[in-house]
């Protein structure tokens, strides 16, 4: 009989199948979804996979109800997760807040499609970039990993789970069409050489000493159901009882609590990757399928005696401000290319030191690289 | 000579947070009187609170799991159905029981209601009825009665309302029953046999909320409506469930346990997937 877990080794993978098996050696064993172009795949092969490993994989009437099942199941004690994208990420958003002041740890993926509302289902886009920070309402933080490739999507899926559990918070994978549906090469590890974070439980003995929320340590330890904490959990603003508050004051405690949980250990969360930055006088700065023809755009600024770098960003949110403002102190100019007309190029324009040029293409199709090169071009200029 | 009398412990107390107490219901408002038979119910169920969770979505009935002293979670609006789903099924174990009102179960939440009932999720849903939006001062809904005066209906409701226990055994749910307020024994009874029931389980539990509802439709007093309750219900367990809408005009409010019936839960199903699949995954 198999263990059901992924055969270690270099496999030639979807990236959204990558994206399964990944979650299966991060612990997952909970699924909840609704189905949605191009993220359909990451669905459909955690109903095949997860019941191999005991674990459990649904389909919901909608995306709210995914997400309000994926946070029950987490304070059952389960990891979970589902995939989305554009429509069903904008659905979603009420629940984020809640696993946000529930301090619920799941996992969001959306393979980014072209266009608001339903857009161009079957293409590429990269305009959920604010919405995955900002969309919910009410001052919230979240943790945001964008892979390029298929290897990435696995490794960041690992990552985003482990995130998740440590903070206890809710953590998105922003993938992309491209990302989701391309076949690459992808080395999966034994379980063993793969490091999984285990949530920190609440022990209910405890409880008679401390309150359940104690907003002064830096993570609460999570109550599960059954376990005979007896803690009451709250969308309302709560106190260290976690009963609902009016108090500014505690207002104030519970809400730099949750967001510190992300801002202290925004440093340890910044993931990205330079290349070609050492001498660079231009810098693209990008992320997701983007970062792959901006590789390609300063090879060619190279071949034509430019001084140009990439900055792939990974961590999209909390925003990499240092990595940003130490860069643009040592180059000309940064080059931002966007698959939208202007996202993630706000931020890198608040923290950066230089020009920030923007490049932006209309959702449906990856950049091509010369149109990366001209910007570079007129950078260098 | 002064007394010192010490104050008598509710034969409850260990089940709900008396330290949140005054609760934040209207003087006459039934939300009291479910909460109450719900702790009843548990105590009566033999099953541990410890195995017991209440979960509530948003909404003055929204507020029953923040004072049981259970694993309790107060959702969001409409989603408690949802959230009880995933939870359910990670621990088939527990005695999950979502209550709220009928904005919030029947109205934003309805078709996580409608589909937990087709799907048989076994767990409990208490939906306490007041005809309106007893939290956000007094608008229809989804159960208001035609011709009704809300805040949103000034000129009288032109939207007839669902009528609760005929849909939701339409959609399958194992247990469907309706009581009132007045209807204590009944009710704790009825929730009692829930807590038993392997399946989707759900009562509507008609109930006064006299400063939003009852004040523009007769019932200024909550002993008004509870009146009405007294003249007008009859208990018919084996009602034609399509003939029982109510109206509040003075017909026949029908009341009983409805449906007990028994088909695989939810659950019990995704298990036997998970037997089914387990040790097939030479895979990748
Ligand atoms: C998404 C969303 N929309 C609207 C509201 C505002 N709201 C809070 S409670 C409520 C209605 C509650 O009515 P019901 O479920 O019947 O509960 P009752 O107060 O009558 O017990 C509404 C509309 C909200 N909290 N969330
Ligand atoms: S408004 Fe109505 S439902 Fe809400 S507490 Fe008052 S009486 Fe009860
Ligand atoms: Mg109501």
């Amino acid at each position: 009989m198999s263990s059901g877990l992924p055969r270690p080794g270099v496999h030639f993978m979807m990236g959204n199948f990558a994206c399964v098996e990944a979650a299966i050696l991060a612990g997952c064993r909970f699924f909840a979804g609704y189905p949605i172009t191009p993220s359909s795949e990451i669905f459909e092969r955690a109903c095949v996979r997860f019941p191999q490993v005991g674990g459990i994989a649904v389909e919901m009437e909608d995306e709210m109800a995914s997400v309000a099942a994926l946070i029950g199941a987490a304070y059952a004690g389960a990891k979970a997760m589902t995939a989305t994208s554009g429509p069903g990420f904008s659905l979603m958003m009420e629940n984020i807040g809640l696993a946000f002041i529930m301090e619920a740890p799941i996992v969001i993926v959306n393979v980014q499609r072209a266009g608001p509302s339903t857009g161009i289902p079957t293409l590429i886009g990269q305009g959920d970039v604010m919405q995955a920070r900002w969309g919910s309402h009410g001052d919230i933080e979240t943790v945001v990993y964008s892979p390029s490739s298929v290897q990435e999507f696995f490794d960041l899926t690992i990552k985003a789970f482990n995130t998740a559990e440590r903070l206890r918070t809710p953590v998105i994978v922003l993938a992309d069409q491209l990302v989701g549906l391309m076949w690459e090469k992808v080395v999966i590890p034994t379980a063993e050489d793969v490091e999984v974070v285990e949530r920190k439980i609440m022990d209910p003995r405890l409880l008679s000493t401390r309150p359940p929320f104690d907003y002064s340590v830096d993570v609460n330890p999570m109550p599960i159901v059954g376990t005979g904490c007896r803690v009451n959990i709250d969308s309302l603003t709560h106190d260290e009882r976690g009963y609902p508050t009016t108090s500014q004051e505690i207002s104030d405690k519970m809400l730099r609590y949750l967001l510190g949980k992300i801002r202290n250990h925004a440093r340890e969360l910044w993931m990205y990757k330079e290349f070609m930055t050492d001498d660079a006088e231009v810098v693209v700065v990008a992320y997701g399928s983007t970062a792959r023809s901006s590789l390609n755009a300063i090879k060619q600024a190279r071949a034509r005696g430019i001084k140009a770098g990439l900055l792939q960003l990974i961590t999209l949110w909390p925003f990499p401000s240092d990595v940003i403002e130490r860069l643009s102190q040592r180059v000309n100019a940064l080059v931002v290319p966007e698959i939208n007309f202007g996202q993630l190029v706000h931020p890198v324009r608040e923290y950066a030191k230089c020009p920030v040029i923007n490049v932006n293409w209309a959702p449906g199709s990856l950049i091509e690289p010369h149109v990366i090169l001209d910007a570079v071009e007129v950078a260098a200029a | 000579m002064t007394q010192v009398v010490k104050a008598q412990r509710h034969p409850r107390d260990s089940l709900l947070r008396s330290e949140r107490l005054p609760h934040i219901w209207c003087p006459g408002c039934g939300i009291g009187i479910v909460m109450a038979a719900y702790a009843d119910a548990i105590e009566a169920s033999g099953i541990p609170p410890e195995k017991h969770v209440c979960i509530s979505g948003i909404g003055c009935t929204g507020r029953v799991s923040g004072y049981m002293r259970l694993d309790s979670f107060h959702t969001t609006h409409g989603r408690a159905i949802a959230f009880a789903t995933g939870l359910s099924l990670v621990r088939p174990d527990l005695e999950v029981t979502v209550i709220s009102g009928d904005g919030d179960i029947c109205t934003i939440g309805g078709n996580h209601l409608i589909h937990a009932a087709r799907r048989n999720v076994d767990i409990n849903v208490i939906m306490v009825n007041n005809f309106n939006y007893g939290m956000t001062g007094g608008q229809h809904g989804g159960t208001t009665p035609l011709g009704a005066k809300t805040y949103t209906s000034p000129y009288g409701n032109f939207e007839a309302p669902f009528n609760m226990p005929y849909l939701v055994a339409a959609a399958g749910a194992s247990f469907v029953a309706r009581w009132t307020t007045l209807h204590v024994r009944q009710l704790i009874n009825a929730i009692k046999r829930m807590m038993s029931v392997e399946g989707f389980a759900f009562i509507e539990v008609i109930s006064p909320c006299p400063p939003t509802f009852g004040e523009f439709n007769n019932f200024p007093e909550a002993i008004d409506m509870m009146e009405y309750f007294r003249k007008y219900s009859v208990v018919d367990h084996n009602a034609d469930l399509s003939k029982i809408d109510i109206r509040l005009q003075g017909e026949p409010l029908v009341v009983g346990n409805f449906v007990d019936r028994r088909r695989p839960s939810y659950q019990e199903l995704v298990q036997e997937t998970i037997r089914k699949a387990s040790g097939r995954g030479e895979s990748v």
